[in-house]
């Protein structure tokens, strides 16, 4: 690479470091006023269904969120990101089944363990190519997987974690009832959206995004890449084990759907739908996916079969994204009106 | 949670009869693998894209086996339908999907493959409904097993293991000495340069996508009479290939049927000392291999 081309990279790579600060107040209070909407929504509208189908969104919206994390802003296609979705869930679960610790404790300790998991798992896969990452983190979701299926005595096989999950109240918040339950999946999302959204736009938010562009370059210039491509790997298990979290506190349970790779298949498909060139692009995506979703499946059993004809639309007809769609076609008729 | 029962393992290994059995079945799986797994490491060394919806051709040789099976009564004219059917499917898929997704990134090709992992499996379900579907064995090979040093030895597998072997032979002689062998491996190395030469890359990129589907189908068309049929039947198959494929190393067929004789002979050991963890086995093996040589056993280029 030349010097010329160099300096150009060097000006493309736009960070807003003075604006750092109004910036995250920005956010705080994008945050805030999102939550207090989301929190008000029931007065509004009490409908159940509703209310089911935000917590779904909240579930879903972390775990495709983050992974957006690698797929957009680092590069890294995972196609077994599901398998963190899935271990929060029976993580989760399992603690509460078998412990009895309050509700926060079980939290906590499901993520360290989805931490060193995904340290271990992290360490192995990020070191290697697209295609190889992408089919050694399947790999391992179909470990998870079939462990999860022949580990009966702990997990139940095939049954998944029956019974229900307690939820003793904590801090005033009883996860029983319906609507707080509602109020915290709602917080957890808001939280999680806020702080994959600083991580995006810290300074190691650019780095991914330099990585993504040219690891060579990256490492040329002294950055770790194999431990920035760890870091925003293991971060991303967390949000998405979040996810997982809500998924088993919402059906009261887990399931070995939840570790299957349909469920990274659908992160995938999540983000094409919604677009991985903005940063809510995959909770349009999720939006998007549950209504189309429901709607399917009301309509024929061949779920799948529709479904399938959506991606392709999407992938070969559209070639971009619904949000990538739309900024585009704005940026465009703006362009069209400067003239 | 290791559930070990070594006992079973080294008692095994300790009787002829015994490792002959398990020996087979370890050929038998390790060779149906092989043939999946050849063509997924021929499609991606020479069109550069991982297909992921290969597994669904090895279903559809199954059941064009079975299908045609239970029509014509004929045992060769299934393996024969099990094969053609899934090479024209290939070719189809290729020209009519893949092709306009080479330019993309991966993210595309996967999504891709995967919208199409999901329309075969309902398409299947939608023809041959969503039970447990078997051909059963053809009468020609309904006939007292052999003996060798004590283990049981069907007939049938004997067949398949050649089949597979003589598939082999043909794919690799057939790549080194012929001259579309010659091309398709030109292709492979520099499309580019192949197409300037007056070559059509489009075809050879379409025949090379049919002759991967057509292994697959020929694998599920051998599986048919010993194996269950239900639709998502590829998708296991698929995670084991691509292990397969990744321990041998990508485009690698030598590789390949390295890869796939080791994993057979796991699975089929395994199951006698780890009933529970014998896919774990699996991975963990993966694994290693990755750890230690991240371009697998046999693969030349820098993963």
């Amino acid at each position: 690479m030349s010097e010329l081309q160099a300096d150009q990279g060097a000006q493309a790579l736009d960070v807003p470091q003075p604006h750092a600060k109004t910036r995250r107040n920005r956010d705080v209070l994008i945050a805030l006023a999102a939550f207090v909407v989301l929190a008000l929504l029931p007065m509004v509208f009490s409908s159940k269904f509703l209310l089911d189908f935000v917590i779904r969104c909240a579930a879903y919206g972390l775990f495709a969120t983050s992974l957006n994390l690698l797929v957009g802003y680092t590069g890294l296609t995972s196609f077994g990101h599901g398998m963190f979705f899935g271990l929060g869930a029976y993580g989760f679960g399992l603690m509460m089944q078998k412990t009895g610790v309050s509700v926060p404790v079980a939290f906590v300790a499901t993520l360290a363990i989805t931490f060193v998991t995904a340290l271990v798992i992290g360490a192995i896969c990020v070191r290697l190519k697209e295609i190889y990452f992408a089919f050694v983190t399947l790999a391992f979701q179909m470990l998870i997987h079939s462990t999860i299926l022949s580990w009966v005595s702990l997990t139940g096989g095939d049954q998944g974690l029956r019974g229900g999950i307690p939820r003793p109240p904590f801090w005033g918040i009883d996860l029983s009832n319906h609507l707080h339950l509602y109020v915290t999946s709602c917080a957890l999302l808001v939280i999680g959206l806020f702080l994959m959204h600083q991580i995006a736009q810290s300074p190691f938010g650019y780095t991914l995004r330099m990585i993504r562009d040219n690891a060579t370059r990256a490492s040329f210039i002294g950055i770790d890449v194999w431990r920035a491509k760890l870091t925003i790997f293991v971060l991303a298990a967390l949000f998405a084990s979040t996810g997982g979290v809500i998924m088993a506190l919402f059906v009261s349970g887990a399931y070995p759907e939840f570790a299957y790779w349909t469920i990274s298949g659908e992160g995938i498909f999540i983000n094409m739908l919604g677009g991985v060139t903005t940063f809510l692009g995959p909770m349009v995506g999720t939006v998007l996916l549950l209504i189309l979703n429901d709607t399917v499946t009301r309509l024929t059993e061949y779920h799948g079969l529709v479904l399938g004809i959506v991606i392709l639309f999407f992938a070969i007809g559209l070639r971009k994204g619904l949000m990538d769609f739309v900024i585009e076609w704005y940026a465009q008729r703006r362009d069209a009106r400067g003239k | 949670m290791l559930p070990l029962d070594l006992d079973a393992l080294t008692g095994c290994l300790a009787s002829s009869a015994c490792l002959v059995t398990q020996t087979t079945s370890g050929f038998i799986i390790g060779m149906l693998l092989f043939l999946v797994a050849v063509g997924l490491t021929l499609i991606f060394g020479v069109l550069k894209v991982v297909n992921f919806s290969h597994g669904a051709f090895y279903m559809f040789g199954a059941y064009f086996a079975m299908t045609a099976y239970q029509l014509t009564g004929s045992f060769a004219l299934a393996m024969l339908c099990g094969a053609a059917g899934t090479a024209i499917l290939g070719l189809v898929f290729e020209r009519g999907f893949m092709s306009r997704v080479y330019g993309a990134d991966v993210l595309m090709q996967l999504l891709v493959c995967y919208a199409f992992v999901l329309i075969f499996d309902d398409v299947v379900r939608m023809i041959w409904g969503p039970e447990f579907k078997s051909m059963g064995m053809p009468a020609a090979f309904q006939v007292a097993p052999l003996f060798i040093a004590g283990g049981v030895v069907p007939p049938y597998y004997l067949l398949l293991i050649s089949v597979a072997l003589a598939a082999a032979a043909v794919l690799g002689l057939g790549l080194a000495r012929t001259r579309i062998g010659k091309v398709i491996r030109a292709a492979a190395h520099n499309p580019g340069m192949v197409s300037a030469l007056g070559i059509n890359t489009g075809l050879i990129y379409g025949g090379v996508f049919a002759l991967g589907g057509m292994l697959a189908g020929l694998a599920g068309a051998l599986a048919a009479p010993v194996r269950s049929l239900t639709p998502g039947m590829g998708f296991s198959v698929l995670i084991e290939s691509f292990i397969v494929t990744v321990i041998g190393g990508m485009g690698s067929i030598l590789g390949a049927l390295i890869g796939a004789l080791l994993i057979g002979m796991i699975r089929s050991f395994g199951s006698l000392g780890f009933p529970l963890f014998t896919e774990g086995l699996m991975y963990l093996f993966m694994v290693i291999v990755l750890v230690s040589r991240p371009t697998g056993l046999f693969g030349k280029e820098v993963a």
